[in-house]
């Protein structure tokens, strides 16, 4: 309880400091930056540096496609220089009245603070033909969980330099060395990656949601069916039953569910076919671990490897 | 249109080529000088079918090929959202019919209207319609509803007008007919981080008269509204709002003040210079990332039906208690909220003042499932020894965020002496690509 207390003062007393920082201006300009997930504020922080401060809206933890829109968001929201959004319609549901609450001009779509990172990513999954809800939430801008391929990570770190020198151009080599320092990092990453699964090349899994296209992509793995009977609608005893028959008919070891989600079908369906349920998170903060966007691969390649050793999942 | 024009060249230059392959071959084949006959015709006209069917193949393959060339192309090169989408498939003129170009008609290209995919549609506003269908059994003599009712079909219309501004509309279509239940532009480039509404809309007085019927947790709106706010539908009238933030480091606080024409419901304007006024001041804050507080006063004044000397001013306090865990916001949430209501009208035979109420809770225990309770309190505006007062319990289930089914049983004792039992229900369903709520 006094812990709880303890962190609670804390946090009014930074709450307070930052307020007192931002009403005077600092020694050096320093752009406010708010990101709508820990990813891209991740992203952001190694590109920024000390340049910028950023703070995220969604958390880790948090299936980002249902945030409430609180009006503590519209606070951070009013002192931006920068919104960076991820884009495709993944916060279509809660963004635009925080935009429009948050009476700051310079971040709203089409101006220079507004920043959409999936603009130069790779989209997979774009509806083609009569889209209808009859098919769930579908996003008919394509998948909006493409920052989980490294490749993506990279497109969406350079979107991120560039608006970054546009907004402040004084900084803009100190951006260019931070972005190549990150993208270094991010190769090596993506080598000890692929080599970590290289072996497991076409290994077919489930999934809860459609959330896991790029990474298994990326990194060679075979979705081959999704714990939700259609994206955002709940699991059916119906579909249940077919999955687990075609789990049994593939033999497959190996279900990823994201940390938002009941853990009720997944385990059931797990008891039934002898498969491993791994709650693997999609996020940067996910869980305690993973800190950063690099983290966030070390800690899901991991898992997956201890898994798939473990079980013997082919 | 490009990537069109080049892939049209395309499958051309593959039938040509066929062509030219195929008509050598065609030609050889025929016997030199001798009787045509006709067996030897039958061949050759099977041979041509096969040649044609092999060319139509090819050709359709090509195309599929193409056309999957052509995703991936998309897919690969950056561009705006929706950039990945083929380019449209008509043409964006069309050739002028013979002699429209005449005696006076318009000379050169006619534009194309009503493509599908013309680029004029991409400005259409967010379009949604969202029904309300309701029924009831049980007895009630005071307030009765039929017993099957599409109560309201909302229709809305939303959009950015320019850089400066954007556009809201709400009509409601009801049996009583068609009605203008908001309509309002915000400005969103004020200096001083002011925010500015003209238009019709819901007065910013407590809660649930900011809230659309299908926002509403209840099947019905609580009592209170329609005893001291002048009926069920609320405060609602044309004028002009502006709000501001408070920035202070403890809570996010918001001032507003608005100014109305003065005739809604609760009030008549008797005179041009008969306006209503209202203020509010709302605070919120967040007690742990789960949970926080909403609070919020209002004030609102202006000149009653009994005549241009008679004012109203209706004074209100809510407060709402939110609690939602972030690893199970899809699954399990709790909400406690209380309005409460000081009335004093203005009347012949004096002042009358008036209290009412409302609290209530919902608690979503699964996904798709929430619980409810509501006790509802409210002496009457014009006379304050009448009193309504009852408890409602509900259960709503959501097929999905589109779709609410929703059963409340309702208990009314009402100042005339009698009780109300009554079972409602509601089907609220939407369609289209509603824009999203203020919390």
């Amino acid at each position: 309880m006094t812990s709880r207390f303890q962190m609670l003062a804390g946090s009014i007393a930074l709450a307070g400091a930052l307020a007192l920082s931002t009403a005077s201006p600092a020694a050096r300009a320093t752009l406010n930056v708010v990101a709508t997930t820990e990813d891209m504020a991740s992203i952001v922080r190694e590109i920024g540096g000390d340049r910028v401060s950023v703070e995220p809206i969604a958390r880790g933890y948090q299936d980002p496609h249902f945030v409430e829109p609180k009006p503590s968001y519209i606070i951070r929201m009013h002192n931006a220089d920068l919104l960076v959004v991820v884009g495709r319609e993944l916060e279509a549901a809660w963004l635009p009245p925080l935009i429009t609450q948050s009476r700051n001009g310079k971040i709203r779509p089409g101006s220079p603070g507004y920043l959409d990172a999936s603009l130069d990513a790779v989209i997979t999954d774009i509806p083609t033909g009569q889209i209808t809800r009859a098919m769930g939430d579908v996003h008919p801008q394509g998948n909006p969980h493409y920052w989980l391929s490294p490749s993506n990570g990279r497109r969406i770190a350079k979107s991120i330099q560039n608006k970054l020198t546009e907004l402040g151009s004084a900084d803009a080599a100190y951006f260019e060395t931070r972005y190549a320092d990150f993208d270094r990092r991010l190769s090596e990453g993506e080598k000890r990656w692929k080599n970590a699964m290289a072996s497991y090349k076409g290994l077919k899994i489930v999934t809860y949601h459609r959330s896991w296209t790029n990474f298994a992509n990326e990194f060679g793995l075979d979705v081959v069916g999704y714990v939700e009977p259609k994206p955002g609608i709940p699991p059916s005893p119906a579909h249940t039953l077919m999955l687990i028959q075609e789990m049994k008919r593939l033999a497959i070891r190996i279900i990823l569910v994201e940390p938002y989600f009941d853990l009720k079908t997944p385990n059931a369906i797990a008891r039934d076919t002898g498969a491993t349920v791994i709650v693997m998170p999609p996020s940067v903060g996910g869980v305690r671990e993973v800190r950063n966007y690099v983290e966030l691969f070390d800690y899901n390649v991991n898992l997956l490897v201890s898994a798939i050793k473990k079980t013997g999942a082919r | 249109m490009a990537t069109a024009n080049w892939r049209s060249r395309m499958v051309r230059a593959i039938a040509c080529g066929s062509i030219a392959l195929a008509l050598p071959w065609v030609s050889a084949a025929q016997p030199p000088g001798a009787a045509a006959e006709r067996s030897e015709a039958q061949a050759l006209r099977e041979e041509l079918d096969r040649l044609r069917r092999e060319f139509e193949s090819v050709r359709d393959a090509y195309g599929t090929r193409l056309t999957a060339l052509e995703a991936k192309l998309s897919a690969l090169e950056p561009g705006p959202p929706g950039a990945a989408q083929p380019p449209p498939a008509l043409p964006a003129e069309a050739a002028v019919p013979a002699g429209a170009s005449g005696a006076g008609g318009p000379a050169g290209q006619l534009p194309v209207y009503g493509g599908t995919t013309a680029l004029s549609k991409i400005f259409n506003p967010d379009i949604a319609v969202i029904g309300n269908f309701l029924g009831a059994v049980g007895e009630n003599d005071v307030n009765p509803a039929p017993v099957f009712d599409m109560n309201e079909v909302e229709a809305t219309f939303q959009a950015v007008v320019d850089p400066y501004a954007r556009a809201d509309f709400f009509l409601a279509f009801s049996p009583e007919g068609v009605e203008i239940e908001e309509g309002y532009l915000t400005f969103l480039s004020l200096p001083g981080g002011l925010l500015a509404k003209v238009g019709k809309f819901k007065q910013q007085f407590g809660k649930v008269n900011t809230l659309h019927p299908h926002q509403l947790s209840w099947v019905d709106s609580p009592i209170v509204i329609g005893n001291l706010l002048g009926g069920e539908e609320g405060l609602n009238d044309a004028g002009v709002s502006v709000s501001r933030l408070i920035l202070n480091p403890w809570m996010f606080l918001e001032a507003t003040g608005e100014v109305y024409r003065g005739s809604s419901g609760l009030f008549e304007s008797h005179d041009r210079g008969d306006v209503s006024w209202l203020g509010r001041l709302r605070g919120y804050r967040d007690l742990t990332e789960s949970t926080n507080v909403d609070f919020g006063t209002s004030l609102v004044w202006g000149r009653n039906d009994v005549g241009p000397d008679f004012a109203t001013r209706v004074v209100g306090f809510d407060a709402t208690l939110r609690y939602r865990p972030l690893r199970r916001a899809i699954y399990r949430r709790f909400m406690a909220r209380s309005e409460l209501f000081w009335s004093r009208r203005e009347q012949e035979e004096g002042a009358v003042s008036a209290f009412g109420m409302y609290a209530s809770s919902d608690y979503q225990f699964a996904r798709r499932w929430f619980a409810g309770v509501r006790y509802d309190w409210s002496e009457r505006a014009h006379d304050a020894s009448l009193v309504d007062k009852g408890p409602s319990v509900l259960l709503t289930f959501w097929p999905s965020e589109f779709s609410q089914i929703r059963g409340q049983y309702r208990r009314v004792r009402y100042a005339e002496g009698v009780t109300a039992n009554e079972a409602l229900f509601q089907f609220l369903f939407s369609i289209g690509a509603h824009g999203a709520h203020i919390f």
